[in-house]
């Protein structure tokens, strides 16, 4: 067959538009704003729902505190690491208090305080990172997928379970979180596109803390911002201050809202900064200044809300105080959890591979089993103090 | 007891391809929550027409065409199996699940292990692998050795067309991953078989000598298998009566089907077509070797494709162990000469 052969290679043919070259979508309506969303100090706070944003306070303060209280406990050698979220708090909380119940939540490895804003047991929360299994939980009992510590890897999953919801008819939405340096992994790339494909009811909630790591955001990648990221693949991208927890709660409703209705994902970028290091085996100083930290720090989530909220008179000192009683009761609870020693035990090794058992796991577990018997009772004997 | 008559079942030639296809359509007809996802699986059928008709009979929601992506594909699937589904994911050619591998490896594998126990993913992935096709670079690669070095995946390949349905239809029941592995060049072969009452084999795990024989076992899987029952019949004439095995199932391993066979005869060798250095055949070898050292004649002795990249169409016959290479590798069991 010769070109000229070729169907639709006639002169007459070559006027006429392929149909399939139309914009599909007004690009417009995704583009995100150029500044961060924000509502507090700005005339929108007039409408800020006192009820909510004083729950909001209050989960701040007590996500302060845990924030701390696991910060201590790697220091006391009871967590094997801890990535905190110290003025990162407004994203964790508000990407929590946006979902129902039959929702669900995928975290990244560092958001373990948005699984406890959830409602997820803080000691539970934590034993990934104690070390003594990976999850902790059922996530199917807390609608809480596995804290993922591959970057990116959980966004997938989101869609596709979000997506089998839909299948089957139910209310559910799935949000996703995920940090800068996640955004250039492909797992990102194909979740987002995915999503949108499919008009999966899907909130990807990007946590831009400014750095990977050590990598700054301009390492990271060269699109205007993250949010607009997410026109190319066809779902509006929103931009918002992720330090201020109204703005946060306004935007992710708002995207809740639309994936609950039929009107398919949304990207969120939350510009937010990562006060302490990357985790306890950080150097921070390495890559940045006190000066950038500084200027971060007063720009604090807990006492911009606070701010706005005493001067409104919606806030007094009585309840400062009160969400300070309640965080440090649920600090004195953690400690207390996590200084009771995990049991473990070592046979679970085999017990969760497959769902039955194969010849090979089997042999393995009785020869750990004939380790384990031996050990104690050579323990056993040299407790009745055998000086043989 | 009440007896019923039995149907007569009506057997006419039928295609591994065929018997696949079935066994989805079965599946998927008697359990809403299985769902095929793929590129091209739907209106096309798949490139190679496995999916053939699925999504005409059972809609584009059970029968999905995907973005080119095989990564979100698998990620994809993760999360359906997590609110319940069970997904049937299509790979479209043996390399190009490696963009995958991540989420296979990261979360399919480790999920029930994670969560101890309360999230099993009951995913099936069907990989077309190995040669023989003449296909191009990145078509023909045998990948099997990375699937059955990861824990908590299942790994299971059919050499034949009954077992390419019972298999199947046993992959999409287990609440565990598996890793399906379709000899593509097996695809069109033909045996006599019935759709309408399928033979009933034995499920994962289970190994088959599908050739008796007294002086020495073939271990083989997937493409091999053929060749290794035309070795067998050719070895007769050099007055060698080959025993043949088909594993069926690499994850679980059947050693006891294995061994017994090993013992019987005294010799063995495995074949398959991927590379002999850290391929399955390595852990066979060594496995019979620890269990039958005193039942053995002669080292377990090997034949695979070289340690190389896939080679081009043009030189595949000389990679892939045909029947000549396997006959020159029993000759070599022979050992005290
Ligand atoms: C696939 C993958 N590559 C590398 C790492 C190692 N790693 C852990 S955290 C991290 C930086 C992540 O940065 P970002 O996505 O911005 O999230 P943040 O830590 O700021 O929350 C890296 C590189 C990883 N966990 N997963």
């Amino acid at each position: 067959m010769t070109v000229q052969e070729l169907p639709g290679a006639g002169a007459s043919h070559r006027s006429t538009q392929p149909p399939a070259w139309r914009p599909r979508t007004d690009a417009a309506p995704l583009l995100p704003d150029p500044e961060p969303y924000r509502v507090l100090g700005t005339p929108a706070a007039d409408r800020l729902d006192p009820e909510l944003m004083r729950r909001c306070y209050a989960e701040l303060v007590r996500g302060r505190r845990y924030n701390a209280q696991a910060t201590a406990l790697t220091r006391q050698g009871r967590l094997a690491v801890y990535p905190s979220t110290v003025g990162q708090e407004a994203c964790e909380i508000a990407a929590a208090l946006v979902l129902e119940d039959q929702d669900w939540l995928f975290p990244s490895y560092r958001d373990t305080l948005a699984a406890v804003a959830r409602g997820l047991d803080p000691v539970q929360a934590l034993t990934l990172l104690r070390g003594d299994w990976h999850t902790g939980y059922d996530p199917r009992e807390h609608r809480i997928a596995p804290l993922s510590t591959p970057l990116a890897t959980q966004l997938p999953h989101a869609v596709g379970l979000a997506h089998a919801a839909r299948l089957r008819g139910d209310d559910v939405v799935a949000l996703a979180m995920v940090g800068d340096g996640g955004t250039s992994e492909g797992d990102f790339h194909e979740a987002m596109n995915f999503a949108a494909v499919w008009q999966a009811p899907v909130v990807f909630l990007v946590q831009n803390n400014g750095f990977a790591i050590s990598v700054p955001l301009a390492k990271q990648t060269a699109a205007p911002t993250l949010a607009h990221k997410a026109v190319g693949y066809g779902m509006p991208g929103r931009l918002v201050d992720g330090n201020d927890i109204a703005a946060m709660h306004e935007v992710l409703s708002e995207a809740v809202r639309r994936a609950r209705s039929g009107g398919g994902p949304t990207m969120i970028e939350a510009v937010t900064y990562r006060i302490e290091a990357h985790t306890n085996a950080d150097d921070a100083t390495r890559y940045r200044g006190d000066a950038e930290v500084e200027a971060w720090k007063a720009h604090d989530p807990i006492e911009l809300l606070e701010r706005e909220l005493t001067a409104r008179g919606l806030l007094d000192e009585a309840g400062i105080q009160a969400a300070k009683d309640a965080a440090e009761e649920m600090a004195a609870a953690l400690r207390d959890g996590m200084n009771a020693e995990p049991v473990v035990d070592p046979m679970d090794l085999f017990a969760h591979v497959y769902a039955e058992q194969t010849d090979r796991l089997r042999e393995q577990a009785a020869m750990l089993r004939a380790e384990l018997d031996a050990a104690e009772q050579e323990a056993a004997e040299l407790e009745e103090g055998d000086p043989s | 007891m009440t007896t019923v008559a039995a149907k007569p079942v009506t057997t006419k030639p039928a295609t591994m391809a065929q018997a696949l296809n079935r066994a989805m359509r079965d599946a998927m007809a008697e359990d809403p929550t299985v769902h095929v996802m793929g590129e091209d699986v739907g209106a096309l059928g798949g490139v190679f027409r496995i999916t053939d008709g699925l999504a005409k009979e059972f809609g584009e929601d059970r029968c999905m065409d995907t973005p080119l992506a095989e990564a979100g594909i698998l990620g994809a699937a993760v999360g359906m199996a997590m609110y319940g589904l069970r997904p049937v994911v299509e790979m479209q050619f043996d390399a190009f699940a490696y963009p995958a591998f991540e989420q296979l490896i990261s979360h399919v594998a480790k999920m029930r292990n994670r969560t101890r126990g309360a999230m099993p993913l009951p995913i099936t992935i069907r990989v077309p692998y190995g040669g023989g096709i003449g296909g191009v670079e990145h078509h023909c690669d045998s990948s099997e050795a990375y699937y059955v070095a990861t824990p908590g995946l299942t790994v299971v390949t059919p050499a034949t067309v009954e077992d390419a349905y019972g298999l199947l239809r046993a992959s999409i029941a287990s609440d565990d991953p598996v890793i399906f592995l379709e000899p593509k060049r097996l695809y069109w072969s033909k045996a006599d078989w019935s759709p309408e009452a399928p033979a009933v084999v034995p499920g994962i795990g289970k190994a088959l000598v599908r050739r008796a024989g007294t002086s020495a076992t073939l271990i083989t899987y997937g493409p091999s298998l053929p060749v290794c029952l035309e070795a067998a019949e050719a070895a007769r004439e050099e007055g060698w009566d080959l025993e043949v095995v088909d594993l069926r199932s690499l994850v679980p391993f059947d050693e006891e089907t294995v061994v017994a066979s090993v013992r019987r005869t005294g010799r063995a060798v495995v074949v398959h077509e991927s590379g002999g250095f850290g391929g399955p055949g390595a852990e066979i070898a060594a496995r019979v070797t620890e269990r039958c050292f005193h039942h053995l004649e002669a080292p377990v002795l090997r034949v695979t494709g070289f340690d190389i990249p896939y080679p081009p169409p043009m030189l595949e016959k000389h990679h892939l162990p045909g029947v000549d290479r396997i006959l020159d590798t029993v000759a070599r069991l022979q050992w005290e000469n």
